[in-house]
């Protein structure tokens, strides 16, 4: 009796009481330490409430916190050749793509979706860096690809977000050449005349940095994002001496001219907007007014069509006489 | 006097006692040394070719990285007249890692632009080892504008480790630089080819190699990050540059292979630097003939083929 009351009792206690407060509830912030509360967090878009330190966001969740409503519809990317090289380091090259698959819940490590963003029709690009380091591959070159050419098809802009380590080494020299397939894209767009904005978001570096995601008509970086060609510890092993503070972040960059701005991610959505609607010539988006698209009262009547509807209701407020 | 690369230590080994053979007999003059002294050299010759025969990736890319292989300025010396080197950026400085300017290939007047390396320690640091900044890249965007205006045919020659990773490179906009670069390759209305002639590293290769033909020297490499970077990355070993050598597909059979490259050639035997005016002249064969692939087409026409080009890259990876 007494070895069960004193040894085993305890134990199975212990491994059941180990549940009372699931991981997931709260999120420390890696930046200041202090324990977020994961829905507020969540609700905040992933940007500590405390310090403001922009954690990462999957590109999932970040395209419908950018669309109106949370509503896209996913772009399907023309598939590449599986492993085009028979790439095996430690791991063969189909299992890592495995294990980031199950890890992310994800195919790839871009999102191409479409859909409006106040009211205004755009194709946005996520780039997913927990995916393999949001390398840049077949796959992504693709996803770039599709996305200019659906975005000239349907004259829209395209709104890229950045994020990876860079070129993707288990498809070798086929990763290089998404830098020239990257830029052959951005061409598409720019001689349509349609925008083309670039979202640079912690970290993006590397081949990504030297072709799609610096070749912008307007870029805008998240605080303290890394944003480099060479990584700072490439350069240090280099030059051999220590880099200045905050050299290579977001801020640095816009100080050196090659960022138009610095916007937090709970302000980004507005101001992608009224971008958008300026660089396409439309009047200023009406803010706050919009119902969502549930409450939307059904069309009367045949003779009153809904789309009719929908653009007054977008169209600038009137000043009365 | 070659230098000889650590593989090809039996070989300097068997010159070496030719070498001391012939030494000796000159010193005297009874002793009969030549028979003895040919067939070392025979069986030097035998070894070189036994050992250039089937080089491991790793080796190639050693031997792509010889100092005495050909540069860029060796190629421009042999194979163009009246080159005139243009400088600068006109917007911060002129890197000498980068050399170009207007000259005439066979006549006809072109535009070449190359990286330079440098052949002893003073030019090497002034090239920076063939390490562009920012303005190399400005340099080029600017010299392939000009090319683009006047209907010059662009002829790039490519041998870098790959661009500079330093601060003032960064503060100043190196990813830009090499994007713009890119950018404008796809742009000019004007023949572009492209050879690469020793070492193609990563984006700082390709901001000059996005050509309607590449062609590459058959012990070049060309890769998305050298071997021991790669090495570092995926075995966090840079001991492991063998294997990421192999792993990554960087010589020219692999390349041609893929459909990244267009033409391979060939090398004489024990690699460019035993025989650089016949590596040169192959070079300049290959330049003639891409051009005159590209000669009948208009500018139209060679910016949509090259986009195209570029686009279906990858389509059927290594049928392996």
């Amino acid at each position: 009796m007494n070895w069960i009351t004193n040894y085993v009792r305890p134990r199975i206690n212990s491994i059941f009481s180990r549940r009372e407060t699931p991981e997931n509830l709260w999120q420390k912030c890696d930046e200041c330490g202090t324990m977020l509360f994961h829905r507020e967090l969540t609700d905040n878009l992933k940007v500590c409430t405390n310090c403001g330190h922009h954690m990462a966001i999957s590109p999932r969740d970040r395209l419908t916190a950018l669309f109106d409503g949370g509503i896209f519809s996913e772009l399907k990317v023309p598939e590449p050749v599986t492993d085009p090289l028979n790439f095996r380091d430690q791991k063969r090259y189909p299992d890592r793509m495995k294990a980031a698959q199950k890890s992310t819940g994800e195919k790839e490590a871009m999102l191409v979706g479409l859909g409006e963003i106040g009211r205004t029709p755009i194709v946005a690009a996520a780039q997913d860096f927990s995916f393999m380091g949001g390398s840049m591959g077949m796959y992504v070159g693709n996803a770039i690809i599709a996305a200019a050419q659906e975005a000239v098809k349907l004259h829209r802009p395209l709104i890229l977000f950045s994020a990876a380590g860079g070129a993707r080494m288990q498809e070798g020299i086929l990763s290089l050449m998404q830098m020239p397939r990257t830029t052959v894209a951005v061409q598409m767009l720019k001689e349509a005349n349609l925008p083309y904005i670039v979202v640079l978001t912690h970290p993006t570096t590397g081949g990504v940095t030297a072709s799609y995601a610096m070749l912008g008509d307007v870029h805008i970086a998240e605080p303290n994002a890394l944003i480099c060609f060479a990584g700072p510890r490439v350069i240090e092993q280099t030059i051999r001496e220590k880099l200045p503070d905050g050299f290579q972040r977001a801020e640095y960059l816009l100080d050196h001219g090659m960022l138009d701005r610095v916007t937090p991610r709970t302000e980004l959505r507005d101001e992608l907007i009224t971008i958008t609607r300026m660089l396409l010539n439309q009047p200023p988006a009406v803010r706050g007014d919009l119902p969502p698209p549930a409450e939307v009262p059904p069309a009367p009547a045949p003779e009153t069509p809904a789309p009719e509807q929908a653009e007054a209701e977008a169209a600038p407020p009137v000043a009365k006489k | 006097m070659t230098q000889y690369l650590d593989f090809e230590k039996p070989l300097a080994e068997i010159e070496g006692k030719a070498e001391e053979l012939r030494a000796l007999g000159r010193a005297n003059a009874e002793m009969d040394v030549e028979s003895e002294a040919k067939a070392l050299d025979a069986k030097a010759v035998q070894l070189l070719n036994d050992l250039y025969k089937d080089l491991t990736p790793w080796r190639k890319c050693q031997v792509a990285r010889h100092p005495e292989r050909p540069h860029c300025q060796d190629y421009i010396a042999a194979l163009f007249t009246e080159f005139t080197p243009l400088a600068g950026d006109r917007n911060f400085a002129d890197d000498h890692a980068v050399m170009g300017g207007l000259a005439r290939f066979e006549d006809q007047p072109v535009m070449v632009i190359g990286h330079e390396k440098g052949n002893d320690t003073k030019s090497r640091i002034d090239r920076n080892f063939g390490m562009a900044r920012p303005e190399g890249y400005r340099k080029a965007i600017r010299l392939m504008e000009m090319a683009g205006k006047f209907g010059l045919p662009v002829i790039t020659l490519v041998d870098t480790p790959g661009a500079y990773p330093g601060k003032g490179a960064e503060e100043r906009g190196q990813s830009e630089a090499i994007a713009r670069s890119t950018e404008k390759c796809l742009q000019i209305g004007v023949p572009l080819v492209s050879v690469i002639v020793g070492e193609g590293g990563s984006g700082g290769a390709v901001a000059f190699a996005t050509a309607n033909r590449v062609a590459m020297l058959e012990h070049s490499v060309y890769s998305v990050i050298t071997p021991e970077g790669c090495a570092s990355i995926l075995w966090k070993d840079s001991e492991k540059m063998r294997e990421a050598a192999e792993a990554m597909r960087m010589t020219a059979d692999e390349l041609k292979a893929l459909g990244v490259i267009d033409r391979i050639i060939p090398e004489p035997r024990g690699g460019a630097h035993r025989d650089k005016a016949a590596t040169i002249a192959a070079v300049g064969k290959s330049i003639s003939a891409m051009l005159k692939e590209l000669a009948k087409k208009d500018g139209g026409t060679l910016v949509n083929d090259r986009r195209q080009k570029f686009l279906n890259m990858g389509a059927k990876g290594l049928a392996a």
